[in-house]
């Protein structure tokens, strides 16, 4: 016998089991219309694969998991794909989310599957690959994909198997009924992970002794195995994953890490029989078992309702009579949430659907002042004290909440259950937890704006000092080159006077050869550079004639004057020369020439235009009247 | 019409605050009896006229804050304020004290710190220490156990006292020095000859006359809500572990300079009165059960220091105050361990 240990805290809510365990696991009727959600799972949402108008096969993928943590999902009837897009979900935020709707044809017609006899011999990646393509995500409530758990990380090697079938929460009972009815499945299932994760040394199913019949049932299928089946006392929430491993082992999971890192997996009995179909006979994810269960319906118990059904189809069946019904619950009364609506899909963490009569779950009494009697802390099984944290909750004291490690709480709700103040606290702690989240993305995101400022900003000082550095050693430079102009004029003026003769005669020898050259041509520009030529012989004289002159301030003054003189004369010369040569092509030429250069100065016109109005820049008008006036010149001339 | 949204859990535990307010009054039945049948009327006439002070004023103040009353005089905080004030008086209190003390306790000590739940210290204590503190003449006349039987007369006497302010004291034999009192003030006998000669005492078995019933009735209604839950254990147990240390510590086999005995302290004045209906007040109490085992025992330490050195006879008022003063100090550092977690870390903030 395995030693049980206690949890702290729990509570004995009353169980309602029995309501739903009078009758075998039935079916409800194909419904007209199955709506998929595309995230079904934790983690990132599958990419659907299928286009509207497409026919489906039952079993058929129909979106694709994305990302390692992620999982696949299957048409879980034959049928047409109606729409993709946004449905109402079974969700806690009473939000939608995408789907794939498919118009069920009635056929039920499977796809191809690749059954395997021998699955134990496939090697484990390709059971593992199996398993992820199968879609399979926990069923017991949370949906963590299930190929990601059996496939930890090498560092972790996992000594303890436990197979979660406590289902502590009032209501619920469809592991009960999968595991008095299908026990051989959950065995196999719980095989095939024991060979997945190398055979670990303890393979542990838990259940509460409050299920004798599926007690009785696991224990004849586990005869000769190595699975061991351990009862405890029933208490909420033992089947929570951290309170499971306490209770058989005695150890905790360390606040905010995973059971792996205990050398521990905790999967739901029900994930153990798809992953055995799954690996046996190919088959995926595409049904579940589910309790449907409260007073406001006729009929209550399991069914083996395929994924994407309606809930109001499955309601119906039940003989739903909504005027007796308080509300709707998906999941059991302490951890499920209520519904608005009642069409929403049946998905793969779908456990319980309740409607339970006015009766059956009166409305919440009015909350009344908090008196600190420590109820909640007796009942709060991870050892917190809620009434510290609704006070520091309401003061929205964040960093007391965060010391009184709020977030270690798992929100099973037994502290409001006990409440004698009926005070909502598990509603208080989700908003804390909530308003904490979105601080830390908030201060994360602005960490970085942040950081990404000062970087900018130290950047461009960096450049600014580089700039500067520059100017400096230029500026410096050219006091430097100046200063030493000035010496060697003062030194040695007629060495000077002698360099500006030499250009200027060289320029003259050019300018003469270029205007014999131009005479011999005949072209029109000879009578300009003959002026040109003209004009560097008068400077040459006066640079000789100064050149005998002994005043050097004068020199220097009658050098800077040529120098200016010759840059405007070089630029009068050059436009002469352009003109010129305009002046000597023949007429057709020169119209082409002038349409070329107006047509390339209207495309940087154009272009200007165009970056103006994409910056929206206040020249918009300036730039469009110079086009206008450019594309009418153009008109003109090659008109 | 969509269908309704509370949020989980949908399953809740019968009962309110009203409830757990009416088992405590229930539970002070046995004590209330015995200190009737030994002290006369004059105790239910006192917890009658506070319970009815209380509700005024608790109405009045809601009425001014704007609050619902019915709904809020429906948790009956403020008749368990009442009825322990009642007892902790006493007997036959003239009415205007009795006022003065529920005016403090409720509007005070409870109404404007902002109501039931908010309050740092036990409102009935408040009301007790005030006049204590302002009316010392008053509130140390306290009878003498002459038996329920021997009250008829003594109704009308009392109520004399209660309404037209005629003294009890001034009739001979009405009221006596309470067995706290007559240790306390012993110098000269062995505890002994205390306990033959002083008729307090001698008519008693353990603690005194009348005094060891009212504890030993507090006790089982401590007990009795011990079973239903309504507190822990922590408190009580370690107060009592305290004081009878202590007790025992300086007990010095009964000389004349002698305390007296664990049993005396455990059966005498407030004590039981104190461990199970008032260091259990969960409101103005350490919250952990660690916090409260620290709490209890600084209660015990307190009583036992201000009964045996101070200048009060009896202190449970004053050792619960002051414990209230210390509670969210006390919380910081009683921190339970967490799931998950090597160690229990204290509550308080870090600041970097």
């Amino acid at each position: 016998m395995r030693k049980i240990w206690d949890i702290p805290g729990g509570v004995h809510p009353p169980e309602n089991k029995a309501q739903s365990t009078a009758r075998a696991i039935g079916a409800v009727a194909l419904p007209r219309e199955i709506t998929l959600p595309l995230n079904q799972h934790i983690g990132a949402e599958a990419l659907a694969v299928v286009d509207v108008g497409e026919r489906v096969l039952k079993g058929q993928v129909v979106a694709k998991a994305q990302g390692l943590v992620s999982a696949p999902v299957h048409a879980s009837t034959s049928g047409t794909v109606s729409a993709i897009g946004e449905r109402p979900i079974p969700h806690a935020s009473g939000l939608s989310a995408r789907c794939i709707v498919i118009a069920v044809d009635g056929e039920d017609e499977w796809t191809t599957l690749a059954p395997c006899e021998d699955y134990l011999s496939l090697d484990k990646l390709t059971l593992l690959e199996k398993i992820r393509r199968a879609g399979l995500a926990g069923l017991g409530g949370a949906g963590f994909p299930t190929a990601v758990k059996l496939n930890p990380r090498a560092d972790q090697k996992i000594h303890t198997l436990i197979l979660n079938g406590t289902e502590c929460e009032p209501y619920i009972t469809a592991d009960d009924m999968l595991m008095r009815e299908r026990a051989d499945e959950v065995i196999a299932g719980a095989l095939l992970f024991a060979h997945l994760l190398d055979q670990p040394s303890t393979i542990v199913v838990g259940i509460e002794d409050n299920k004798p019949e599926a007690i009785a049932a696991m224990r004849r299928a586990a005869r000769g195995s190595a699975v061991e089946i351990a009862t405890f006392p029933t208490k909420y929430p033992s089947g929570g994953e951290k309170q499971l491993i306490q209770i058989l082992t005695g150890a905790e999971v360390p606040s905010g890490g995973i059971p792996a890192q205990l050398g521990m997996v905790v999967q739901n009995v029900g994930t153990a029989v798809a992953a055995y179909r799954a690996a046996r006979f190919g088959e995926p994810l595409i049904s579940r078992v589910t309790t449907v269960v409260g007073e406001s319906l006729a009929k209550q118990g399991n069914i083996e309702v395929l994924l994407g059904t309606p809930i109001d189809h499955v309601l119906a069946e039940h003989g739903f009579a909504r005027e007796r019904c308080a509300k709707l619950i998906i999941g059991g009364p302490m951890m499920g949430y209520a519904m608005a609506r009642t069409d929403i899909p049946v998905v793969k963490t779908t456990n319980c659907i309740l409607a339970p009569s006015l009766e059956e779950s009166p409305a919440p009494s009015p909350a009344q002042p908090c008196i600190r009697c420590g109820m909640c802390a007796q009942a709060c099984p991870a050892s917190l004290l809620p009434q510290q944290l609704f006070w520091f909750a309401q003061a929205e004291e964040i960093d007391k909440l965060q010391a009184h490690h709020l977030f270690d709480c798992i929100e099973c709700g037994a502290c409001s259950y006990v409440c004698p103040s009926n005070i909502p606290l598990v509603q208080y702690y989700r908003a804390s937890k909530g308003i904490i989240r979105q601080l830390e993305a908030d201060k994360q995101k602005s960490d970085r704006s942040r950081q990404r400022f000062e970087f900018r900003q130290a950047r461009i000082a960096k450049a600014e000092a580089e700039k500067e550095a520059k100017r400096q050693a230029r500026k410096k430079a050219a006091e430097e080159a100046k200063k030493q102009l000035a010496r060697a004029r003062d030194t040695d003026p007629g060495t000077l006077q002698q360099k500006d003769i030499a250009t200027l005669k060289k320029r003259l020898a050019a300018a003469e050869e270029k205007f014999a050259e131009a005479e011999q041509a005949g072209a029109p520009t000879a009578e300009a550079l003959q002026r040109g030529v003209e004009k560097l012989r008068a400077r040459l004289q006066t640079a000789q004639r100064q050149g005998t002159a002994a005043n050097p301030d004068s020199e220097v003054r009658a050098r800077a004057e040529s120098t200016s003189e010759s840059a405007a004369q070089l630029a009068i010369e050059k436009a002469q020369a352009k003109a010129a040569a305009l002046a000597a092509m023949p007429e057709e030429d020169k119209a082409r020439a002038q349409i070329a250069a107006l047509e390339s100065r209207l495309d940087k016109a154009k272009q200007r235009l165009a970056a103006a109005e994409r910056e929206n820049s206040e020249h918009i008008t300036a730039f469009k009247a110079s086009v206008e006036k450019l594309e009418s010149k153009l008109r003109e001339v090659s008109a | 019409m969509p269908l309704p949204r509370p949020t989980s859990p949908h399953a809740h535990t019968a009962g309110d605050t009203g409830s757990v307010m009416r088992q405590v009054i229930l539970a002070c039945i046995p004590g209330v009896a015995a200190l009737t049948l030994y002290f006369g009327l004059g105790i239910l006439v006192n917890i009658l006229l506070c319970a009815l002070f209380c509700l005024a004023f608790e109405a009045a103040t809601l009425a001014l804050r704007r609050r619902a009353i019915a709904f809020t005089l429906r948790d009956c905080s403020a008749l368990v304020t009442a009825v322990l004030l009642g007892i902790a008086l006493p007997p036959y209190a003239p009415w205007w004290l009795l006022a003065v003390g529920c005016c403090f306790a409720i509007v005070v000590a409870k109404q404007l710190y902002g109501g039931l739940g908010c309050n740092p210290f036990n409102p009935a204590m408040v009301g007790y220490v005030v006049l204590l503190i302002s009316f010392p003449v008053e509130m140390t006349q306290w009878l003498a156990p002459r038996g329920f039987s021997a009250d008829g007369a003594g109704l009308l006497q009392g109520l004399g006292q209660v309404f037209l302010q005629t003294p009890l004291a001034q009739i001979d034999g009405y009221t006596a020095a309470t067995p706290l009192d007559v240790v306390k003030q012993n110098k000269a006998l062995l505890l002994e000859d205390l306990y033959r000669q002083e008729p307090v005492l001698s008519l008693g078995r353990w603690a005194g006359a009348g005094w060891e019933w009212a504890n030993l009735g507090f006790l089982a209604g401590g007990l009795y809500l011990l079973t239903r839950r309504v507190f822990t254990w922590h408190a009580p147990v370690s107060m009592l572990a305290t004081l009878s240390l202590l007790a025992a510590l300086f007990y010095d086999g009964g000389s004349s300079a002698s305390p007296g005995s664990p049993l005396f302290h455990l059966l005498s004045g407030g004590t039981m009165l104190g461990a199970f209906f008032i260091a259990t007040d969960p409101v103005s109490s350490a919250v952990s059960k660690k916090g409260r085992l620290v709490y209890g025992a600084l209660i015990g330490v307190l009583i036992y220091v201000i009964r045996v050195w101070g200048n009060y006879p009896d202190a449970v008022a004053f050792a619960v105050l002051l414990m209230n003063f210390a509670a969210p100090f006390v919380d910081y550092y009683t921190l339970p361990r967490p799931y998950g977690h090597a160690k229990a870390g204290s509550g308080r903030v870090k600041t970097p």
